[in-house]
C-alpha cells in the first residue's frame, strides 16, 4: 500500500466511523482503533493517539449545536469533569506502562460492554423523576430543565446520586485516557441510570464531556510523541465530516436494523481484539 | 418598582449575558474546528507535494506509520518546522488547535460563572482547567 492509498482509505473508513458514531451516540474511536490495528497493522499506541483526536473533533463539532439548544447541563458537566479529567490523567499515565496486549484485552472488554448497553438501548425505558434526597445536587444547584421537541414542552428534572456519578466518571475517564476513546458508552448510563437524568440530556452532556476528557489525555499523548500526523490527520478530518454528514442524513435512515447490524459487527470486533490480546 | 420586579429584571439581564457567553462559546468551538480542519487538509496536501514518492512507493508507508516515525512532537521543534513550512508540522499544528478547543471552552466558561457571581462553580471550573493544563506538564515529565 502506498502512503497515498493509506491516507485515502483511512479517511474513508473514518468517514463511515464518524457517521455511525453520531447515529449511535458513540465516538468514532470504537471503530477507528480496530480498523487501524487489524486492517492496516498500525501500532496500537498510534491508533489510540489518532482516535483521541477524533473524539475531540466529534465532541466540539456537535457541542456547538447542543449548547445552543440548551440540552447540555453545563453545571453537571463541570462537576463531573473534575472526576473524568483526573481519571483521564491516571489512564494516560497507565497506558505508558501497560503492554500492547493488555490494551487489546481491555479494549475488547469495553467494546463488549458497550455492545450490551446498545442492546439495552433497543428498548429504552422512559425517564421518571426521582424523589430521592440529593444534598450535593441541591447545594451545587444541578437540577434543571430542557425543552423537549418531541413532547413540545419544557421538562424539569432532578439530579441525584452526585457522589456515585463522580465515582463512575472517574472510571470512565481512566478508560478513555487508557484507550483513547470517548467512553460515552460508560458516561451516558452513569448519568441516565445512576443520576436519574433524562436520556437526551445525558447524551448531550456526555458528548460535551468526552471532548474535555479527551483533551486531558491528548496532551499527554502528544508530548509523548504518540500522535502521528500522518495517521491522526486523515482520521480527524474523516470522523469530523462523517459525524456532521451523519447527523443530517442518518436520522432519516434510522431503523432498528442498522443498530442490530452494528451490534453484530461490534461483537465480532470485540472477539477479534481479545484474540489479538491473548495470542500476543 | 417593587423589590421583586427589580430582582427579576436583574435576573433576566444576567440571563441574557449568560446566553451571549454561551453563543460566543458555540461560535468559538465551530471556529476552532474549522481552522483545524483547514490546517490538516492543507498540511496533508503540502506533505504529499514535498514527498512525491508518497504517491507511488509502497516502502515509504512503513516509515511514516511505525514507531520512530519522524514528526514534530515538542513545541520548539514544531515552531521551527512550521517556519520551514513542513507539511507534517502544519498537520500537527491543526491537531493541536483541535486539542485546544475544549480547553479554551472550559477557560471561557470560567468567565460565564464569574458573570453569574457563582463562586463555587468558578472554583470547580478553574480546577478542571488546572487538571487539563497539568496533563501537558505530566506528559513532558515522563
Amino acid at each position: 500500500m502506498t502512503p497515498l492509498q493509506f491516507v485515502l482509505l483511512v479517511f474513508s473508513i473514518s468517514l463511515v466511523a464518524g457517521a455511525l458514531g453520531s447515529l449511535l451516540g458513540l465516538g468514532g474511536g470504537i471503530i477507528v482503533i480496530p480498523a487501524l490495528t487489524l486492517l492496516f497493522h498500525v501500532d496500537i499506541r498510534y491508533a489510540i493517539g489518532a482516535s483521541i483526536v477524533s473524539v475531540i473533533a466529534t465532541s466540539s463539532g456537535a457541542a456547538a449545536a447542543y449548547v445552543r439548544d440548551r440540552l447540555t447541563n453545563l453545571r453537571v458537566a463541570m462537576v463531573l469533569e473534575l472526576a473524568t479529567t483526573s481519571g483521564a490523567l491516571t489512564g494516560a499515565y497507565l497506558a505508558g506502562h501497560l503492554g500492547g496486549r493488555w490494551l487489546f484485552i481491555i479494549f475488547g472488554l469495553v467494546l463488549g460492554y458497550s455492545t450490551l448497553m446498545m442492546v439495552r438501548k433497543l428498548n429504552e425505558p422512559d425517564f421518571v423523576i426521582s424523589n430521592k434526597p440529593a444534598p450535593w445536587a441541591d447545594f451545587l444547584r444541578l437540577h434543571s430543565s430542557y425543552f423537549d421537541e418531541r413532547l413540545g414542552h419544557e421538562v424539569a428534572y432532578r439530579v441525584t446520586s452526585t457522589r456515585i456519578g463522580l465515582g463512575l466518571m472517574y472510571v470512565a475517564g481512566a478508560i478513555s485516557g487508557l484507550l483513547g476513546i470517548g467512553s460515552g458508552a460508560l458516561k451516558v448510563p452513569a448519568m441516565d441510570l445512576a443520576m436519574h437524568m433524562p436520556m437526551k440530556v445525558s447524551t448531550a452532556t456526555s458528548n460535551f464531556m468526552i471532548g474535555v476528557t479527551a483533551a486531558a489525555s491528548a496532551g499527554v499523548y502528544y508530548v509523548r510523541g504518540e500522535i502521528d500526523p500522518f495517521i491522526a490527520g486523515p482520521v480527524a478530518v474523516g470522523v469530523m465530516l462523517g459525524a456532521v454528514g451523519g447527523s443530517y442524513v442518518l436520522p432519516r435512515l434510522r431503523g432498528t436494523t442498522i443498530r442490530l447490524v452494528f451490534v453484530v459487527v461490534l461483537m465480532w470486533i470485540s472477539a477479534e481484539m481479545f484474540r489479538k490480546g491473548f495470542a500476543g | 418598582m417593587s423589590d421583586e420586579q427589580a430582582f427579576s429584571r436583574k435576573a433576566s439581564a444576567i440571563d441574557a449575558r449568560v446566553r451571549r457567553v454561551e453563543l460566543t462559546i458555540s461560535n468559538l468551538l465551530r471556529g476552532g474546528v474549522l481552522l483545524s480542519l483547514g490546517l490538516i487538509v492543507v498540511g496533508t496536501a503540502v506533505t504529499f507535494a514535498q514527498h512525491p514518492r508518497y504517491f507511488s512507493e509502497k516502502a515509504e508507508l512503513q516509515q511514516v506509520i511505525t514507531p520512530g516515525a519522524n514528526f514534530p512532537h515538542a513545541i520548539g521543534e514544531l515552531s521551527v518546522e512550521i517556519r520551514q513550512l513542513r507539511g507534517e508540522a502544519i498537520v500537527t499544528l491543526g491537531l493541536l488547535v483541535l486539542i485546544a478547543t475544549p480547553v479554551v471552552r472550559v477557560a471561557v466558561s470560567i468567565f460565564a460563572f464569574i458573570y453569574q457571581g457563582d463562586r463555587v462553580f468558578t472554583l470547580i471550573t478553574a480546577a478542571v482547567l488546572g487538571l487539563l493544563l497539568l496533563s501537558l506538564v505530566l506528559g513532558r515529565v515522563e
